[in-house]
């Protein structure tokens, strides 16, 4: 069995390539839109405003991403998945970029709050929410204080219980074959683990802290779907990205035991859950629309716009439901493309950038309003992340074995058909 | 309808592992499989009987968009054509509202047409007795049923059946194909054959 991989020269060059073209853009933005600019009344809109705003896009994108693959190593953990085990290495690798992500998201975070930019989150603006009735009643939640708390507790909790499950499966490499005893036992301290994580994961991703980091931007609105519907976005975009490492790996003559089964089931993870998410962006919509309260429907009237007038992000709102569910719907839905190596690598590239575009969208319009870019300074940025992913996962995987070898559930994924 | 009486050479496995090499060696030597029936679903049984990829999710498919064409075509004609009504101030096209009905008759056109098209291509309707090769077939046997021509030797080919591993072998008569209301008929045949 071939378990040791070497990083092939043009993984290297792509790694340090993304990582320098998204410095010089995150450079590029230092030295153009003055991110240290004092904030004003007029910065709103301003190319400061602009700069945090993409920051806190590509962040908090890239974050939950890669904290969604470990939440699916751990819900296939609480459901004695077997299927999963022979590709299981995989999302371990890209859930161990966390910590290093992490650190940018809370790092910029914490820049945006403590400098008090009122540009992006209104709330931070003590004198208007000391008048303003609504905001005065979430001042118990958004505030500095609670923000940077949460925000360091969620991030160190995915980390720490994340390692935790990573070191339960690299431990078991060490010894030789588990007997039943010990597999059992094995089996039964990663259902701890796993249901551990998972329930902080419901704690903050499917809820406190969409509502912190992206919610809070339209500090006076608020929806009930809204932590889903992110949830939903980055759990299918981190499969999508699972997706991609796997067939990288299996390209490369890696992951032996890993056939067109498992990707036929990775695949309609993609599927369901790009239907999942429209799901949720409908019912939120739909809700709104209904009832037609102007409090609630300002959020769409700042993307779509109203009847007589279409709003500044009327195009990229529609190109939204285009890229994430027209399409996935469409053509992934025939088996044959969920089990072509071809097929489910542009469909997963296409939605992860149909995702990130889902969250620039949810950034945007509340922070640089009409004056948005799509220029090479946001395309740079998330080089940037995408770099320190595959630098991060690339390292996992040379330094560990691609298989977890003795795991007892292998032989089931060996033999899964679908 | 591919109907009519037909000679069936009737072999019971008792282990999946037996099943799969015999199910290989018959389709081998030539014999015609007419149908191995389980108790229960077997992984890999229909890649191995050389079975066709089913089209029943393209018929499903095809009903989907029935159904969805079927809701918004009706709605869209009764709201802006037939009875435009003003709903608290909304457009008579409301789309969004429209939505919830459009995806209901689109999974209630692909349930139902594909459940009445399983029943059809599998020829399950009120009052259709099927033959049953083997009591067992749906508790603890694998039933293979090989389809008889004029030249073939049944003597032969319940030897290379139970060369193969099948636990007890025999030869029935059947009717296969469309039938209604045919009980009578079908059990005399069954006493005939059996001798009972």
């Amino acid at each position: 069995m071939n378990q040791q991989f070497e990083l092939p020269s043009g993984y290297k060059k792509w790694t340090w390539g993304l990582i320098v073209a998204g410095v010089i853009a995150l450079l590029y933005g230092f030295i153009m839109l003055h991110p240290f600019a004092p904030v004003t009344h007029g910065s709103h809109g301003s190319d400061s405003t602009r700069f945090w705003a993409v920051l806190l896009q590509n962040s908090a994108f890239w974050l939950l991403v890669v904290n969604a693959s470990m939440f699916f190593i751990c819900v296939t953990t609480m459901a004695m998945g077997g299927w999963q085990v022979a590709m299981r290495r995989v999302p371990e690798a890209i859930s161990s970029v966390v910590p290093f992500i992490g650190i940018i998201t809370f790092v910029v975070l914490m820049a945006i709050v403590w400098s008090g930019r009122t540009d992006i989150y209104h709330w931070l603006d003590t004198d208007a929410v000391a008048k303003d009735h609504v905001l005065l009643g979430k001042s118990g939640f958004l505030n500095k204080k609670f923000y940077t708390i949460w925000s360091a507790v969620a991030i160190g909790l995915w980390w720490l219980l994340g390692r935790k499950m990573r070191t339960l499966s690299l431990d078991s490499d060490k010894n030789g074959q588990m007997d039943h005893e010990t597999g059992k036992k094995w089996i039964w301290s990663n259902t701890v683990w796993a249901s551990l994580y998972t329930v902080f994961f419901g704690l903050t991703v499917a809820s406190t802290i969409p509502w912190l980091w992206l919610m809070s931007i339209d500090a006076h609105w608020y929806s009930t779907m809204y932590s889903w519907y992110t949830f939903a976005s980055t759990f299918v975009s981190g499969m999508s990205l699972v997706a991609i490492f796997v067939i990288f790996l299996k390209n490369r003559g890696q992951l032996e035991f890993v056939t067109e089964e498992h990707l036929h089931d990775i695949g309609k993870f993609m599927f369901a859950f790009s239907v999942f998410w429209t799901y949720l962006w409908f019912s939120q919509y739909m809700l709104i629309w209904y009832s037609n309260q102007p409090e609630e429907t300002k959020y769409f009237v700042a993307r779509i716009g109203t009847a007589d007038k279409s709003g500044p992000y009327h195009g990229i709102f529609f190109l939204n439901l285009f890229l994430n569910f027209l399409c996935p719907l469409l053509i992934l839905m025939k088996r044959g493309v969920k089990r072509n190596w071809t097929m489910v690598t542009i469909m997963a590239v296409l939605i992860i950038f149909g995702h990130w575009i889902d969250f620039f969208q949810m950034v945007m319009p509340g922070t640089v309003g009409e004056h948005w870019h799509l220029m090479p300074f946001e395309f740079g940025v998330p080089m940037l992340f995408i770099g320190i992913i595959m630098w991060g996962a690339g390292k996992y995987l040379t330094e560990n074995s691609l298989t977890a070898k003795n795991h007892p559930f292998l032989k089931e994924s060996m033999i899964h058909h679908t | 309808m591919a109907g009519g009486i037909k000679k069936f050479v009737v072999g019971a496995f008792d282990d999946e592992k037996v099943l799969f090499p015999a199910v290989k060696n018959v389709r081998k030597a030539g014999y015609k499989i007419h149908d191995v029936y389980t108790p229960f679903p077997v992984h890999g049984l229909d890649h191995a009987m050389g079975l066709r990829e089913t089209s029943l999710h393209t018929a499903g498919f095809i009903y989907a968009i029935t159904g969805t064409t079927t809701a918004l075509g009706f709605m869209s004609w009764i709201f802006t054509k037939d009875w435009p009504l003003n709903i608290g101030g909304k457009p008579h096209f409301a789309l969004p509202a429209w939505i919830p009905i459009t995806f209901e008759l689109t999974v209630l056109f692909s349930a139902v047409g594909m459940v009445l098209t399983f029943c059809y291509l599998c020829q399950l309707a009120p009052f259709v007795k099927k033959h049953h090769f083997h009591a067992r077939a749906t508790d603890d046997l694998f039933i293979m049923a090989i389809e008889c021509t004029d030249k073939t030797n049944d003597a032969d080919l319940q030897n290379f059946l139970q060369n193969a591993g099948a636990k007890e072998v025999n030869v029935q008569v059947a009717e296969t194909g469309w039938w209604l209301g045919r009980y009578d008929r079908e059990q005399k045949l069954y006493r005939e054959e059996k001798g009972y």
